[in-house]
């Protein structure tokens, strides 16, 4: 099958300074696609050049088999963006902010007017669709935001740090909401710094550093790649000096020592069972087992931690 | 590499969207309100005055626009004057920020993400801005016609409802210079306040320091004046060189024309066969309006000229804008 998105050796140079360094990635359809990493990484400008509004200094894109550069309006009427910190039109109502767009997306009068209720009612904004935008709250607004997007009908939606500057509760809702693109399966590109949201919804992530793609993959296989495994398990047990027993439990990865009787493992898989009977037979003392899951926070740290002492 | 679609979808969709956005805005109101009020003062002061010579002025219509008024012991300016020095303030409020304002609302990502062209967005806010000149002008022009005929009891004929029409027509390409200077800045500043001032410098430069910079230019000139009556000549169209580079010059000399039947020529010959004329040296002489047209041609020519170099410039600056700020 084609990918939705395709890019080839994707550079983009302001002057000296490189934003988006020889990038080659692919978005499968129907995937949920998390672009990482910190703020001036080269995610939104990567955004920019695959909806054509603003040109590569090499390489090549695709979207949806349309090449953005030649072809940007066919690209744009099937791919929602939503920029970061997206702004409306403050003095309008959200029916007419939405109006605009449909009318600039071509959509027959009385299909938008039916097109809007349905997308606002969606986002939960029915009630209030009459207000003026300017009055919205921010979690209000970016609920808008994807209300336009959707307005269109996309087979693709580019979302640009939806989540940013929203309370937990917000973001948690939203979250849902772009659960609700896949299910409708809509391609969906989320950029993001905020690691455990993007954990939460995306099928694969790319890790953007400096303007280079420097790890792909589902969540399973970064960390397997980074970490070495994706399961922790927190061991307290008596005596001291249990290590070599630890280690030697199948699927451990890597054990230390925070303190005498601590002791966290780095499993590839859930091996609490086999822990907590070798210790036994070890004659130890099993304190306490605890369980947790890797999250992308500390494949990201590890990941540049790393990159730094190899430096 | 060329790119494909046209760059005009979306266009009507923009200049209706922007149309609507000036005639609702509170902006508009208040240049509304203070033209509405100028028109008023000055269409009464001038019937006030034109009342004594119904019958004797052929075109006693069109001086309504164009007699200096008195109120009673205040002068005040005629109606063209009055427009002259409005219009370029309408031109700037209404796009003064038209770009730049899309920027800090942050919506201009928004609207460019939807598929249309970046030229479409531009042309549709600069005829949005031109339309609701042109429904101002209009509107005004016919409440002074209509003004002019309850207070004197005339009815303009078909030549001066001609010549007002082409009044019109001026006004509106001056109005096009300063709503296109407007436009540019707000393309080439990031800061609504910023590129405002900017425009607004603009235009005091024109109003008071042109007039000064080009009597000075002449000044240099004539101080090496031979007195031969030819040269004087070359200098006296060498001074109105230099003032008709200010749209304000172009557009007075135009309305001036056009309103006006018996003005025969805009070169340094005016006064004074104005001055044979009242002598009765001359025969008084009217006009007709397609010779009143090719005199202000150059004039007219010029206000069109500069709305589309300003124009063109904006457009070329706002096509290699980063979409981010």
């Amino acid at each position: 099958m084609n990918p939705v998105i395709e890019t080839e050796g994707l550079t983009k140079r302001y002057g000296d300074l490189v934003a988006v360094e020889h990038l080659n990635l692919r978005v499968e359809a129907g995937e949920v696609f998390g672009l990482l990493g910190p703020n001036g990484s080269g995610k939104t400008t990567t955004i920019l050049m695959l909806l054509g509004l603003t040109e590569p200094t090499a390489g090549w894109a695709r979207v949806l088999g349309y090449d953005p550069l030649r072809h940007p309006l066919e690209v744009k009427r099937r791919v929602g963006y939503m920029p970061d910190a997206v702004g409306f039109y403050d003095e309008l109502s959200a029916r007419e902010n939405l109006l605009y767009t449909a009318r600039l997306n071509a959509i027959p009068r009385a299909e938008a007017d039916a097109r809007i209720v349905d997308v606002l009612t969606r986002m939960g904004l029915k009630d209030v669709m009459d207000k003026p935008a300017g009055q919205f709250s921010r979690g209000m607004r970016q609920r808008l935001g994807l209300a336009d997007v959707l307005l269109k009908r996309p087979s693709v939606a580019i979302l640009d740090e939806p989540t940013i500057g929203l309370d937990p509760e917000a973001a948690h809702e939203f979250l849902d909401l772009i659960r609700g693109l896949k299910r409708d399966g809509i391609t969906v590109l989320l950029a993001s710094h905020l690691l455990h949201q993007v954990q939460a919804v995306c099928d694969r992530v790319g890790l953007f550093s400096n303007g280079k793609l420097v790890l792909e993959g589902t969540f399973e296989a970064l960390s397997t790649k980074v970490l070495g495994g994706s399961y922790r398990i927190q061991v307290e047990a008596k005596p001291d000096g249990l290590e070599r027993v630890l280690k030697a439990v199948p699927g451990v990865v890597r054990v230390t020592t925070p303190r005498p009787g601590l002791y966290q493992l780095e499993a590839q898989h859930d091996c609490r069972s086999e822990v907590a009977k070798r210790v036994v037979a070890e004659g130890g003392q099993l304190l306490e087992l605890r369980f947790d899951r890797a999250s992308l926070d500390e494949v990201y740290a590890r990941y540049f931690q790393e990159a730094r002492s190899e430096a | 590499m060329k790119r494909e679609g046209s760059p005009w979808t979306g266009l009507w969709a923009v200049v209706f969207k922007e149309f609507a956005d000036h005639l609702s805005s509170a902006r508009m109101r208040v240049l509304e309100i203070l033209i509405l009020l100028t028109a008023v003062a000055t269409v009464y002061a001038a019937t006030q005055t034109l009342r004594t010579v119904v019958g004797e002025d052929p075109f006693i219509y069109l001086r309504i626009f164009t007699i200096p008024n008195k109120i009673g012991e205040a002068e005040l300016p005629s109606f063209v004057a009055f427009m002259g020095f409005l219009m370029p303030l309408v031109g700037i409020a209404l796009a003064f920020d038209s770009v730049n304002g899309e920027y800090l609302k942050r919506t201009m990502s928004r609207v460019l993400s939807q598929p249309i062209y970046r030229d479409a967005v531009l042309m549709g806010k600069f005829l949005a801005g031109l339309a609701t000149l042109g429904t101002m002008l209009l509107a005004l022009w016919l409440l002074v016609t209509g003004l002019g005929i309850l207070r004197l009891g005339v009815v303009p004929e078909a030549r001066e409802v001609g010549r007002g029409l082409f009044f019109l027509l001026a006004t509106l390409a001056y109005g096009g210079v300063w709503l296109a200077l407007a436009m540019l800045f707000s393309v080439t500043l990031r800061q609504p306040a910023t590129s405002a001032l900017a425009a607004i410098a603009v235009w005091l430069f024109f109003t008071v320091f042109w007039e000064i910079i080009s009597g000075l230019l002449f000044n240099v000139v004539a101080a090496f004046s031979t007195g031969v009556i030819q040269d004087e000549l070359q200098y006296l169209q060498l001074r109105q060189f230099f003032s008709r580079l200010s749209p304000i010059t172009l557009y007075s000399e135009s309305v001036i024309a056009l309103l006006n039947p018996e003005i025969r020529t805009l070169g340094p010959l005016l006064g004074a066969i104005t001055q044979l004329e009242a002598a009765g040296a001359l025969p008084r002489t009217l006009l007709p309006l397609s010779q009143s047209l090719l005199l202000v041609w150059p004039q007219l020519t010029g206000l069109f000229g500069a709305v589309i170099l300003l124009f063109a410039y904006a457009y070329v600056r706002f096509q290699r804008q980063e979409v981010r700020a």
